[in-house]
């Protein structure tokens, strides 16, 4: 993840959670998943993109008010 | 982005496919894989009695919600490897959805916990015998699986492991060159003789993302984070790299892996010699408990005999 992109801990922004390992960020809205992704350095087809309960594609816009989960789908040993 | 099929929002976009869709067509999507992998590899018919090998994750527990769905018999197990919180946490997304999906369908949940029957939980049984716990893990689930499907008069097992895995597998096995896995690795494995159960794998047209995004939809409450003994795996490291080839070129994965499977079938066209005669030449029972193996104790005796636990 490249550093200083976001502001941990300002409750005016998107909630960000990452899975594996767990990590909760706050992102400065308005950002489409798919860009979310590239800040994140998070290859798209490694991961899912909930907002609340939904799943959205790549293009949807995430607003400040959002809380968003980025879980990451690979496991198996 | 809206559905290609029917205009709606879509909730996913599949690259290797080149399109999008909702909820309701990805559903139809999943299933078609699914009913499309039974029937070419002639995995069930819906007369089998099917027990599925169920860990708590997603692939295993929409498999058998799939299954069941679309009309099979299915039952399934759990081994309880004894992994402290991360296995009660298992157990219980396991527990959950037998109460919530599958005992609507009158279907049955089995349990094997490996502390109370082998005496100890799999780290311990792994540093017992000196050897790595995902290979313990591996070898203990197959054994019981297996034994299980025989004793409980089972005609089927079916596993979740998904395109992803199998790809994965694959890339192992080539780096390697491991040519005797090659020729195993098959969306179905025969019951070729006494004391081994037929083994298929319905998922393997779908990826990962795939079955995590059908879980979501479907509510299907599955352990998220990644089992503590995985971290450092090389499945995970071949699953990585296959994913940003994917990224690079969308449908890698999948060439890689049906075309895999493809030539396969070509190959065991022109070998007079099947998977079961294969078996049949070199496989006999182990001396001690009476399963399938290539040596005198099968590597899960040998191994339980080491523990110093074997009942």
């Amino acid at each position: 993840m490249q550093p200083g992109l976001f502001r941990p801990y300002d409750t005016s922004r998107m909630k960000v959670t990452l899975t594996h390992p767990r990590q909760e960020l706050e992102v400065p809205g308005p950002t489409r998943v798919h860009q979310l992704l590239q800040r994140l350095n998070l290859t798209p087809e490694a991961y899912l993109v909930i907002r609340g309960d939904e799943l959205v594609t790549e293009d949807v816009v995430l607003q400040d008010s959002d809380s968003v989960e980025i879980r990451s789908v690979i496991s198996g040993g | 982005m809206r559905c290609r099929k029917c205009s709606h929002p879509a909730v996913i976009k599949m690259p290797r496919h080149n399109i999008a869709l909702c909820k309701n067509c990805f559903t139809e999507f999943v299933h078609t894989q699914v009913r499309r992998a039974i029937d070419a590899h002639r995995m069930l018919t819906t007369n089998d009695r099917v027990l599925v090998a169920v860990s708590g994750g997603k692939d295993s527990l929409a498999l058998w919600g799939i299954l069941l769905k679309l009309g099979y018999r299915a039952d399934a197990l759990y081994v309880d490897l004894g992994i402290g919180e991360y296995s009660l946490q298992s157990r219980q997304k396991v527990q959950r959805f037998t109460e919530a999906i599958a005992a609507s369908y009158q279907s049955t949940l089995h349990v094997h916990t490996v502390e109370r029957e082998q005496g100890a939980g799999i780290r311990e049984l792994a540093t017992f015998v000196r050897r790595p716990t995902c290979a313990t893990c591996g070898t203990m689930k197959r054994y019981q699986f297996n034994r299980v499907a025989i004793e409980q008069h089972y005609d089927v097992m079916a596993t979740g492991h998904n395109l992803d895995d199998e790809a994965a597998r694959l890339l192992g096995n080539v780096l390697h060159w491991q040519t005797d896995y090659l020729d195993k690795q098959s969306p179905t494995l025969p019951a070729s003789l006494d004391g081994f159960a037929k083994k298929v794998k319905p998922l393997h047209r779908l990826t990962e993302r795939e079955m995590a995004a059908y879980a979501v939809i479907h509510h299907i409450d599955y352990v998220v984070d990644e089992c503590p003994m995985a971290k450092g795996s090389k499945m995970l490291a071949y699953k990585r790299v296959l994913n940003q080839l994917e990224a690079e070129s969308p449908g890698t994965k999948h060439t890689f892996y049906l075309k895999f499977l493809d030539r396969q079938t070509t190959r065991r066209q022109e070998d007079s010699q099947t998977l079961t005669e294969q078996d049949r030449r070199r496989l006999h029972p182990c001396e001690t408990c009476g399963q399938p193996t290539s040596t005198m104790v099968c590597t899960y005796c040998s191994m339980m005999a080491k523990a110093g636990t074997h009942a």
